[in-house]
């Protein structure tokens, strides 16, 4: 019978598993920024091993599943003497999984920056690595910005599949106490509603930066014409 | 008097192009072009659009590579020229302290649009020359009261019209401190009101001895200002004369033509 009650002794065990789930989703997604930033500013360069290196990264995770991508760092790493936690595995995966997708959101960015204003640094004697620092990146990473708060969102829940590696997020804590209880209806309804509270402001938060970079980026456009 | 720079054997050009050819595919847009520009000289590059103006003008710094010839500033060969029968090609670093001594104003401004108008002054001089911040602000605000913008040191480019964007290029040129100053149809994409004050900061440039090679389609402002008027068409250098003789009394068929067109134009207009 559906309780309240129960949904409720269920809560602080959700609640420490929300704790693992946000932490996952931030350290994830701060790396998998860092991440993106090098290997796409390395798609970019003329130094050709750099761009190979990160268009066979980029190409070889953007075709495999999440999935596959975590069992290979849990299960398989081991195998060449490589043991790691279910926590690093999973933040590990996640790094590298999404660290693919936004090197080719900030190569986008790169790309979208107009070949004059590469010319206009050229020409004040810019040497090509101070013109991607002072120039091209602060604009590049303006227009990306709404692509990459999309991002956190996705990454948020793409976390729950860590829970197979046995990582104890709140998906894990979920499935653990329902598997113990058989309480799937309150517990999983609950899972729902704590996933739900947390992405639902972090979306808002997102289309508003999205609204305000969109002006912004209309203005640059301005001056360029 | 302007003196025939060929009889100096080139010592006191500060630029000079000898036999400078390009293609872009089977299009030949430079064929041979020789050139000189003397310091403290005003050269003005007029002809029809495709001439190779802006090309030529691009390859003094090196936006674009050139096939053939070869170009000296200041009187030694840049970027790419024979040693013998030896191609060399200047290392990065060489191309990048030359181009610290080039000032180039383009079409469309190119400011930073990131940075502030004393930003988009400063940055150069802070990050290539790494001259004290302290210094390079106070040239920067003299340079930018010279333009008239002193008043909008702090405005981002999308707050400035074309003309003041077009100013703040200018003074972030200058802030280089160049040997020569480029200009690439620096008002053809301005208002007309506001071609005025963009060209008004050019002719005290060249008044206060500036080196500048400039193509436009300001025709007042080649006969007013310049020293020497280059015609330029389909690549080669038609005429190069003093403005006198362009303006009143060219002697190729092409370069009347071509005045031609333009006066009747600007009659009709």
């Amino acid at each position: 019978m559906f309780s309240l009650g129960d949904m409720l002794s269920f809560l602080p065990k959700l609640l420490h598993g929300a704790g693992v789930t946000i932490t996952v989703s931030i350290v994830s997604y701060v790396l998998a920024a860092v991440v993106g930033l090098v290997f796409g500013v390395a798609r970019m360069t003329r130094f050709w091993p750099a761009r190979a290196v990160a268009t066979a990264y980029i190409q070889l995770i953007r075709g495999t599943p999440l999935l596959l991508q975590l069992f290979f760092i849990y299960y398989v790493l081991p195998y060449g003497g490589v043991v790691l936690s279910p926590l690093v595995a999973g933040v590990l995966g996640l790094t590298i999984n999404y660290g693919a997708y936004m090197a080719e959101v900030f190569r986008s960015g790169i790309q979208a920056i107009p070949r004059e204003q590469w010319e206009a640094a050229r020409s004040l004697g810019m040497s090509r690595r101070l013109l991607m620092r002072r120039v091209v990146l602060p604009q590049a990473i303006r227009i990306v910005i709404p692509a990459l708060g999309n991002f956190f969102i996705s990454i948020f829940k793409d976390s729950a599949l860590v829970s197979v590696i046995s990582m104890r997020d709140l998906m894990f804590t979920g499935e653990l106490l329902a598997s113990a209880t058989f309480k799937y209806f309150e517990i999983f309804t609950l899972v729902a509603i704590i996933y739900f509270v947390i992405s639902y402001p972090v979306a808002k938060l997102v289309d508003y930066v999205e609204r305000k970079f969109d002006i912004s980026r209309g203005r640059m456009e301005l001056v360029r014409t | 008097m302007i003196p025939d720079t060929r009889q100096d054997m080139g010592v006191s050009d500060l630029l000079r192009f000898e036999r400078v050819s390009k293609t872009f595919g089977r299009l030949k847009v430079l064929s041979e072009v020789n050139l000189a520009v003397r310091k403290g000289e005003v050269v003005c590059i007029i002809g029809p659009s495709g001439a190779g103006k802006s090309t030529l003008l691009r390859c003094v710094n090196y936006l674009e590579t050139i096939d053939s010839g070869t170009i000296f500033f200041e009187g030694k060969p840049v970027y790419r020229y024979y040693v013998g029968d030896q191609v060399v090609i200047d290392s990065e670093r060489r191309v990048e302290a030359i181009r610290t001594q080039i000032g180039m104003v383009f079409q469309s401004f190119n400011l930073f649009p990131h940075m502030t108008a004393i930003g988009n002054v400063i940055e150069a001089p802070i990050h290539v020359l790494r001259e004290p911040v302290q210094r390079v602000r106070e040239r920067a605000i003299a340079l930018l009261e010279k333009v008239g913008l002193a008043e909008k040191a702090d405005a981002f480019p999308h707050q400035l019209s074309g003309g003041q964007q077009q100013r703040v290029a200018i003074a972030r040129a200058l802030a280089m401190n160049p040997r020569l100053m480029l200009f690439d149809e620096a008002t053809s994409a301005l208002d007309p009101e506001l071609v005025g004050e963009v060209l008004r900061v050019m002719r005290q440039l060249a008044t206060e001895g500036m080196t500048m090679l400039v193509v436009t389609h300001e025709m007042a402002f080649a006969r007013d200002v310049a020293d020497r008027v280059v015609f330029m068409a389909d690549g080669t250098v038609v005429e190069e004369a003093t403005p006198e003789v362009i303006f009143s009394s060219p002697r190729n068929p092409r370069t009347q033509q071509f005045l031609q067109t333009i006066l009747e134009r600007n009659g009709r207009g």
